[in-house]
């Protein structure tokens, strides 16, 4: 014979679900903010832009590498509308197709580092004691490291490629997590709620996973909001360098390391690029400071 | 008495991560999957040429060894070699670690001048066209690579305005007609030292668009930190009782808020400074300026990883020493933080 | 009696919210005369404390006084600019706060914060300044005075931190002093020490006190007069002997009806039916009528001032027929 377990009446709710519901209500109270649904507005566009852009770009293959040597260093044009780079390569659609690595370099860092990041934290917080000192130590010896300079040391040991880049750059970035999560968690700690779980039974996983994390995510959603913009700005500083994406293979971060080149003969080489990468920091910028400010009038962080 | 004990404790676990740091730089330079023994000698060199070179290098013995012998090289000042040049690394780094030094603390003086007081002033005219024009300001500096940003002023100012050099530390003119006497590596210093004003203006040419471009994410960093703490501060009872007690708008912003709010503003600096110097990387390259920067960049290109190990430890012991003089500035600045 | 120190009439004040207009003041009449002590008692949101800090002239963002005046002798402090009022805080009107903890500044001793007042306010020396100092800290009965100014906030008790909120606030020789539940979160003894010190403090150092609380009996111990404040209108007032004991206003006797001390053991509390009014909707008539037992159709009208003795008014129509309007 099975016992049937019942659900007591404060566990049907779960921490998660009032998360999924606090998350409605924020969302209405996000959507009074006009600055951050434009921004959100346009960064669905560049989204969009960057899914298709196979089927929006005027000259899909000189994004993907075809020089077109007659026409290079070409000014805006009606047949090119920002111009051409130095080897003649429509830069709208070379832009188009470079929104790719950068807003998935942006969104998968983020993602990567908070994953990592934020369980990391409520356990060190949650937990205490050596545990908890171990993974601190060891999140402040990351926190020594410049981040670029970190990035750009492990991308060069790695190999310059797009995937090391995005590796680099999330090892720079999980430490972040890891601190905003254990000062959530250490305070978490000592409310009335956990300490009556624990009182009858609940084991310390069970209450991380069902308590300390959901009411972590929230401060750890306004970060990322706010980190992917400057994931974005890291990732193209690495590909300046050399160190990302690969030419011929068209990204903002590198299309300026060859624009500075010839800054005196094609300066909307440039121009756009940056004015992409740009725009697009602005954005989750923005946006994040609407998120902050809904879900999180009281954090002090930067804005 | 706690101050001081809060203090020496901080300054052991500086020390303490200050090892930790070397002991990654080391491994992640060991990572760099090519034989330095090689790049040393040369492809052409023989297979003995070679493991001589390895033995040489110490690279024959284990990790920790290795690793000891270079810790108690750095500390006498011995940085080695780099595989390249051949050259003792630390005579490039006092060549280039000035020139770096110079840029990122002109650029620091900026974010002080201008980030702060447009922070203060954002936050006291709260939701005015000054607080507006502040915050999209701030905005726009925070979300810009700033190497794109060098590379619009050098549009600007060079191209177009032709105002100002488009790269270097000074013109081949002034190096041939007023040399530069070498003294503390600082040139705006030097030149001013010697009286001579020629050099002198002509190195602030060459220096202020790059620490122009430089400044502009601190700037943003610090109006947008300045603003939310001030604004914080503000609403505080003990700021309304300085109203109360009449106290005037300039004493009330300046003189007591803007204290309270100062500690969290100066970590903003702090991490900002240590951005500045990667981020004076970026604009070395666009500004030919030949700095730690491009040093490291061509470092890690010909994978002279002796240079890109010193070089990540040098800029390392900077970071974690800045945020020692912050967390020590904080403990001076307020009272209840050697009770924590 | 001379004339008053401070007169308020008809003051009305508004805050734009989100959710509308939130009418907080709605027609304060006030008296406060030289060396007086008193008390503005009403419940929690009634406006006692926007009363106060309108006088000063520190009503906070969103607000705005829409109506009304503010007589500091004789001299309309609505109508001033803000440098007068820059001259007049700190100065002539003085405030202490409820919770000194955090009306203290932290990163400043109290030496400092003391001599910053003075200093704006005054031109003195240095060791004048520190001799004074130590004078008010006597005078506030701090022990151990010369310590003291080298202490920082954090370092002191409750009741030492609130005595040198009001040594602060009389450094300048203020007129008036306006006191914001100054014993709201203090210890019960040292509750009784602080009101102690202020009824001294009023003879010694010729203050008039304004006592802004919700607690009757602090105002039944220390105070002279007493009005008394229901949803940013003032029912009642008078000296306090009339007022708690010969109550007119309805509220005014429910509200005694519901103090513990009142209702004798193992009865259940007399509270008052109802919940106060959010201030949304703006008032017409009296903003007791909706709880009153005894409201009538004219009470939709405001309610006229009736005078039961010459001292003591009271702002109800139970009672207009009995005087003059």
């Amino acid at each position: 014979m099975t016992v049937k377990r019942e659900k007591t009446p404060g566990q049907a709710q779960s921490a998660w679900s009032a998360r999924f519901l606090e998350y409605g209500l924020m969302w209405r109270a996000l959507r009074r903010d006009r600055l951050a649904v434009i921004s959100l507005a346009i960064i669905l566009i560049f989204v969009l832009g960057a899914v298709f852009a196979p089927w929006l770009a005027p000259y899909p293959d000189q994004a993907l590498g075809k020089s077109n040597l007659a026409e290079k260093l070409d000014p805006p044009s009606a047949a090119h509308p920002l111009g051409t780079d130095d080897v003649g390569r429509d830069l709208l659609s070379r832009i188009l197709y470079g929104s790719r690595p950068s807003l998935s370099i942006g969104i998968f860092v983020v993602g990567l580092a908070m994953l990592i990041g934020t369980p990391l934290g409520a356990i060190a917080g949650y937990s205490g004691g050596w545990i908890d000192q171990a993974i601190m130590r060891i999140t402040d010896i990351f926190l020594s490291f410049p981040a670029l300079l970190l990035a750009i040391a492990v991308s060069a040991a790695l190999g310059a490629s797009f995937f090391n880049a995005m590796l680099s750059i999330t090892l720079t970035w999980w430490p972040w997590y890891t601190r905003l999560a254990r000062a959530q968690a250490v305070s978490l700690k000592e409310q009335t709620f956990v300490e009556a779980s624990r009182a009858i039974g609940v084991p310390g996983f069970t209450i991380i996973r069902r308590h300390i994390i959901p009411n972590v995510l929230t401060p750890a959603l306004v970060q990322a909001t706010m980190d992917i913009g400057s994931a974005i700005l890291m990732g193209s500083a690495l590909s300046f360098v050399g160190l990302g994406v690969q030419l011929p293979k068209a990204d903002w971060g590198n299309m300026l390391n060859v624009a500075r080149l010839y800054f005196n003969d094609g300066p909307w080489f440039a121009i756009f690029p940056g004015l992409a990468i740009l725009l697009i920091a602005m954005c989750f910028n923005l946006l994040g400071d609407g998120v902050r400010d809904v879900l999180d009038p009281q954090s002090r962080r930067t804005g | 008495m706690g101050k001081v004990e809060y203090i020496i404790k901080r300054l052991l676990l500086a020390l303490l991560v200050l090892v930790g740091v070397s002991i990654i730089t080391f491994v992640i330079a060991r990572l760099i999957p090519s034989d330095p023994a090689a790049l040393y000698v040369g492809p052409r060199a023989k297979p003995e040429t070679r493991e001589a070179a390895r033995i040489k290098l110490g690279l024959d013995r284990p990790l920790y060894q290795q690793y000891l012998r270079y810790v108690g090289e750095v500390l006498r000042g011995d940085f080695g070699i780099s595989v390249r040049s051949r050259r003792p690394i630390v005579d490039d780094l006092k060549v280039f670690l000035p020139a770096t030094l110079e840029l990122v603390l002109l650029s620091m003086i900026f974010t002080l001048v201008i980030g702060i007081p447009l922070g203060v002033l954002s936050a006291a005219f709260k939701d005015t066209w000054v607080d507006h024009s502040s915050r999209i300001f701030a905005v726009i500096n925070v979300s810009m690579p700033v190497f794109w940003l060098a590379l619009l002023l050098q549009l600007l100012f060079v191209r177009q305005l032709g105002l100002l050099p488009v790269g270097g530390r000074v013109s081949k003119e002034i190096a041939i007609l007023a040399p530069i006497e070498r003294i503390t590596g600082f040139y705006l210093v030097d030149t001013a030292l010697r009286g001579n004003w020629s050099a002198f203006r002509d190195v602030l040419q060459h220096l202020i668009l790059p620490s122009v471009a430089l400044a502009s994410y601190a700037i943003g960093l610090s109006i947008r930190m300045t603003r939310a703490t001030m604004v914080e501060v503000l609403q505080q009872k003990y700021i309304t009782a300085a109203w109360a007690a009449g106290l005037t708008r300039r004493t009330v912003y300046f003189k007591l808020a803007l204290k309270n709010a100062i500690v969290p503003t100066l970590m903003v600096l702090s991490l900002s400074f240590v951005w500045q110097v990667s981020g004076a990387m970026l604009v070395e390259i666009v500004f030919l300026w030949p700095g730690l920067g491009t040093y490291l960049v061509n470092a890690i290109l010909t994978i002279d990883f002796p240079i890109v190990v010193s070089v990540a430890l040098i800029v390392t012991v900077f970071y974690v020493f800045s945020n020692l003089f912050v967390d020590v500035l904080q403990a001076m600045i307020d009272p209840r933080v050697s009770l924590e | 009696m001379d004339q008053p120190l401070v007169i308020v009439r008809d003051l009305r004040l508004q805050f734009r919210t989100y959710a509308g207009i939130v009418h907080a003041l709605n027609g304060i009449d006030l008296e406060i005369y030289e060396q007086d002590m008193l008390g503005l008692v009403g419940e929690t949101g009634c406006g006692k404390s926007m009363t106060g800090l309108s006088i000063l002239g520190l009503v906070p963002r969103g607000g705005e006084i829409v109506s009304g005046s503010i007589r500091f002798r004789g001299e309309d402090l609505l109508a001033k600019p803000e440098s007068y009022m820059q001259q007049i805080r700190g100065a002539r009107i003085a405030m202490v706060f409820q919770d000194p903890a955090t009306s203290l500044n932290p990163l400043f001793t109290v030496g400092q914060q003391l001599e910053t007042v003075m200093r704006r306010h005054q031109r003195a020396a240095k060791d004048e300044m520190r001799d004074r100092a130590l004078e008010l800290f006597k005078v506030v009965e701090l022990p151990d005075p010369a310590r003291i100014l080298d202490t920082y906030p954090h370092e002191l008790s409750g009741g030492m931190k609130q005595r040198a909120s009001i040594a602060i606030a009389l450094s300048c020789g203020a007129d008036l002093l306006i006191v914001d539940e100054p014993t709201t979160d203090l210890d019960v003894t040292v509750q009784a020490q602080i009101l102690d010190l202020l009824r001294r403090l009023r003879e010694t150092q010729g203050v008039a006190i304004l006592m802004i609380t919700h607690d009757l009996a602090v105002v039944a111990e220390t105070c002279q007069r007493v009005a008394v404040l229901y949803a940013g209108q003032v029912v009642e007032s008078g000296p306090v002997d009339e007022v708690l004991f010969e109550a007119k206003h309805p509220y005014t006797r429910a509200l005694l009806e519901a103090s513990p001390k009142r209702s004798s053991r193992g009865q259940p509390l007399q509270a008052i039916p109802g919940t106060v009014p959010s201030g949304l909707q703006p008032l017409e008539g009296c903003s007791f009528s909706p709880r009153c037992p005894h409201a009538m159709d004219v009470c939709a009208q405001p309610p006229p001032r009736a005078s039961v003795t010459p001292a003591h008014a009271v702002y109800c129509f139970l009672y207009s027929d009995a005087e003059e309007r």
